[in-house]
């Protein structure tokens, strides 16, 4: 396959960046997106030329390292799928992709395709956990979880943190992410103990970072590659009314 | 911070007030929608006139009216504020942006929709809200024989007041007369104008468009878009929000212009 890529190309965050295009003449449909842009960069390091910085880690869909828009959507054109799991079969020979970093106020671009998401480490780290005993473990069986509960708290588990949610949204929402998270523990009777007090900072700190607020398009929830649903918005907002109006921490 | 300011403060308090404000306008032109159709009536607006009377004068009414007004505002101005601040958490737009294959445009438009709704509300007041309370509408008088059920009207001379909105009395026993401010005419003289008739449609088409997704939206902002309830919401929202509503409503004023000229 031929390929001709327009990258954005920025040296750091206080350059203004523009894009750059590159012809690629042996693409693999077998490729992964990923592996293609290995392939654009050994190119670029025998041309003497600065390779294009990009995020990426385990390359299974897991981590939620890789972080591209491509073709104007967040990790390209398939539904259900980060970008290292996209594979150069989604396009046609000859194509024309246009890759683009996340854009967010809250996402600053460090360098060409990779940006800053600490502040989702920062949402996290005013609520996104449990008290827990020290001592000896108690038996898992003991604590008794509804099942329906424990497949809402599993599915929403699911989110790997990716910020595709933020890349699409037309507002720069973070809602999914935060809702996804503060859902995985209001559900489980382990996350009871900060319930009320975890909403609160953690939406806090989201409106905080300068992310926009959510008007419910449902974009997050299509493109989220882990299929993470708006109903888990819908509980947050449900959790922070609650932790509001109702007495009690 | 108290617990409740930090609420009005936040993100999610400010949508938990724009659905609260949102879903007591669609209640409002619920009953505004019902009320109006006493225009098809055919009784040359005696019932449409008298209604206008009770909705102007009757003092829980009025009360409530303020509020709808300050929910208006307040939807109108915080919905321009959060639709700015959101535009201004992704300062570098993407050169590419395939927002159809995520999302319906209707969602992603309710600043521009609710705009053009703004406009029309002010057109729409100012033509029959402050015709009606500042400007001169003449009289009419209705006489209704309530044997026969006979209805005759006659236009009140130009020049004619009265210190009661409403006269109401009786002829001998089986002639009933009613004096009242002919708003019925004032509506029908101004769907005349098809300048303004078109206005009316593309306002609707706006409405229409504004509450495909603001009514589901607004109960998923109160956190109750509840699996159970999903399906119904959406259907109020579709068939009855956004299709008969409005319909409804575009109709009046193609009534008017169309059989009443």
């Amino acid at each position: 396959m031929k390929i001709t890529l327009k990258v954005w190309r920025q040296k750091n965050g206080k350059d203004s960046g523009r894009f750059e295009t590159y012809q690629l003449n042996h693409v693999s449909e077998d490729m992964s997106f990923l592996e293609m842009f290995d392939v654009l960069n050994e190119q670029l390091i025998t041309e003497n030329k600065e390779p294009v910085a990009f995020d990426h880690d385990c390359r299974e869909g897991i981590c939620g390292m890789c972080s591209m828009y491509i073709n104007g959507r967040a990790h390209g054109p398939w539904e259900g799928t980060t970008t290292c799991q996209l594979h150069m079969r989604a396009f046609n020979d000859g194509d024309t992709i246009v890759v683009e970093p996340w854009r967010s106020a809250a996402f600053p671009v460090l360098k060409d395709l990779m940006v800053d998401r600490s502040a989702f480490d920062r949402i996290m780290a005013v609520g996104g956990f449990v008290s827990v005993n020290t001592g000896n473990a108690v038996d898992a069986n003991s604590t008794l979880i509804p099942k329906e509960d424990a497949d809402n708290a599993f599915s929403a588990a699911a989110c790997i943190g990716c910020g595709a949610c933020v890349a699409t949204c037309k507002n720069s929402s973070a809602m999914l992410f935060v809702s996804a998270k503060v859902s995985q523990l209001a559900l489980l009777p382990q996350g009871q103990v900060e319930r009320k007090d975890r909403v609160r900072k953690m939406v806090a700190q989201m409106d905080a970072e300068g992310f926009g607020s959510c008007t419910n398009t449902g974009a997050c929830e299509a493109e989220c590659p882990k299929g993470i649903s708006i109903a888990n918005i819908a509980r947050m907002n449900r959790e922070y009314l609650g932790a509001a109006i109702l007495p009690g921490n | 911070m108290s617990k409740i300011s930090q609420l009005f403060n936040s993100s999610i308090g400010q949508k938990v007030i724009m659905s609260l404000t949102g879903l007591f306008l669609c209640s409002f032109l619920v009953i505004h929608m019902i009320g109006n159709l006493q225009l098809f009536k055919g009784d040359s607006g005696m019932a449409f006139n008298t209604y206008a009377v009770f909705m102007t004068t009757n003092p829980l009414i009025k009360t409530t009216s303020y509020l709808l007004y300050a929910s208006i505002l307040y939807h109108a101005v915080k919905g321009l504020w959060l639709a700015a601040r959101n535009r201004k958490a992704r300062p570098v737009k993407y050169a590419m942006s395939q927002a159809n294959a995520n999302s319906h445009w209707t969602s992603r438009n309710m600043g521009v929709l609710g705009t053009m709704i703004l406009v029309f509300i002010v057109v729409h007041m100012s033509d029959f809200w402050a015709e009606y309370k500042f400007g001169h509408i003449p009289y009419t008088k209705y006489t209704t024989n309530i044997l026969t059920g006979e209805l005759t009207s006659e236009a009140m001379p130009t020049d004619y007041v009265q210190s009661k909105k409403l006269e109401e009395y009786m002829v001998g026993t089986d002639t009933k007369v009613v004096i009242v401010k002919d708003l019925y005419k004032e509506v029908s003289e101004e769907f005349q104008n098809i300048g303004l008739v078109l206005l009316y449609l593309v306002a609707m088409f706006a409405v229409s468009f504004h509450l495909y997704h603001g009514f589901q939206s607004a109960f998923q902002s109160l956190g109750i878009a509840y699996d159970n309830y999903k399906g119904i919401i959406k259907a109020i929202g579709i068939w009855g929000f956004a299709i008969l509503i409005p319909a409804g409503f575009a109709a009046m004023p193609l009534y008017f212009y169309f059989f009443k000229s």
